[in-house]
């Protein structure tokens, strides 16, 4: 049975988004005000795609033994991450599963993430060197 | 109004270098709760062998984002409508881990423009590389710009 990476949770508030976009300089208005994500259609502020898949990443590398170990990874955002702007936040749900080791020690991960038990992630692949 | 499709397959001059700084990994690595030794402790990093700490996968998208988005986003010959686009794919792989001290320069092109659905999708390739032209990672990002009658 293939090697599945331990579950993890994430817990997500507006705070961490203002806090990753200073770190980033992602400062895309839809993920700090609501009047505008609502104008463009989105049911309120919403993750930074970067932020979900850098959760994703951590959980990789910590599985990994490494936080060097991480030699390709991808993703597609299918879903947005809505966060309420209350103390709780969401949270975003990280799991994996070994798909392949290759012959020169290369592991390959398929990783999945939700939030409210949707899928946010689709075809998010990672390969490390695993320690 | 579709995007330009004559960006396809073009690329642009190596931007200025970006000096990666310890301090900007330890805010990006706290700001995404990674707490991992080699991304904030000089000596851990050094024991494994780096000349500094080392970088969250998913730091390299601050140097291409602003790179990317300077040079081919902001393009009003290109047409984009920044308000109506979202983040569609993103891909990194790394050659070597990005390193504090770090002196990086970005080659962006445009790999592919589509239309589908009323939607438009733009990806864009990034080389980033030392000043001294040593390969250090390639970043992938795939933007979709929504149809107009998709929002409102």
């Amino acid at each position: 049975m293939a090697e599945q990476l331990p579950t993890q949770t994430f817990r997500v508030t507006r705070a961490d988004l203002i806090r990753y976009a200073g770190a980033s300089g992602d400062f895309n208005t839809i993920h700090w005000s609501d009047r505008v994500a609502e104008s463009v259609g989105l049911p309120g502020v919403i993750a930074h795609g970067m932020y979900t898949m850098a959760l994703a990443g951590r959980a990789v590398a910590e599985w990994a033994g490494a936080p060097d170990a991480v030699v390709e990874y991808g993703v597609r955002f299918t879903r947005p991450v809505p966060v309420p702007d209350t103390d709780e936040g969401t949270e975003v749900v990280v799991s994996g599963v070994v798909k392949e080791v290759t012959d020169d020690g290369l592991t390959k991960i398929d990783i999945t993430a939700t939030c409210n038990g949707e899928k946010v992630l689709a075809l998010a692949r990672a390969t490390v060197r695993k320690r | 109004m579709p995007l330009d499709p004559s960006f396809v397959g073009r690329s642009w001059p190596a931007t200025e270098p970006y000096l990666v700084g310890r301090e900007k990994i330890r805010e990006f690595a706290t700001a995404i709760g990674a707490t991992d030794a080699l991304y904030h402790d000089l000596e851990a990093a050094r024991a494994a062998g780096y000349s500094d700490v080392v970088a969250p996968p998913t730091f390299p998208v601050v140097i291409t984002m602003a790179s990317s988005g300077r040079q081919i986003l902001a393009d009003p010959e290109l047409g984009l409508d920044y308000r109506r686009v979202v983040h569609g794919d993103q891909k990194f792989a790394y050659t070597r881990p990005v390193v504090a001290g770090d002196s990086l320069v970005c080659v962006n092109s445009v790999d592919e423009i589509t239309s589908r659905g009323g939607h438009d999708f733009m990806t864009t390739r990034t080389e980033v590389s030392t000043e001294a032209g040593e390969p250090v990672v390639t970043v992938w990002s795939k933007l979709v710009q929504r149809g107009e009658e998709d929002h409102g």
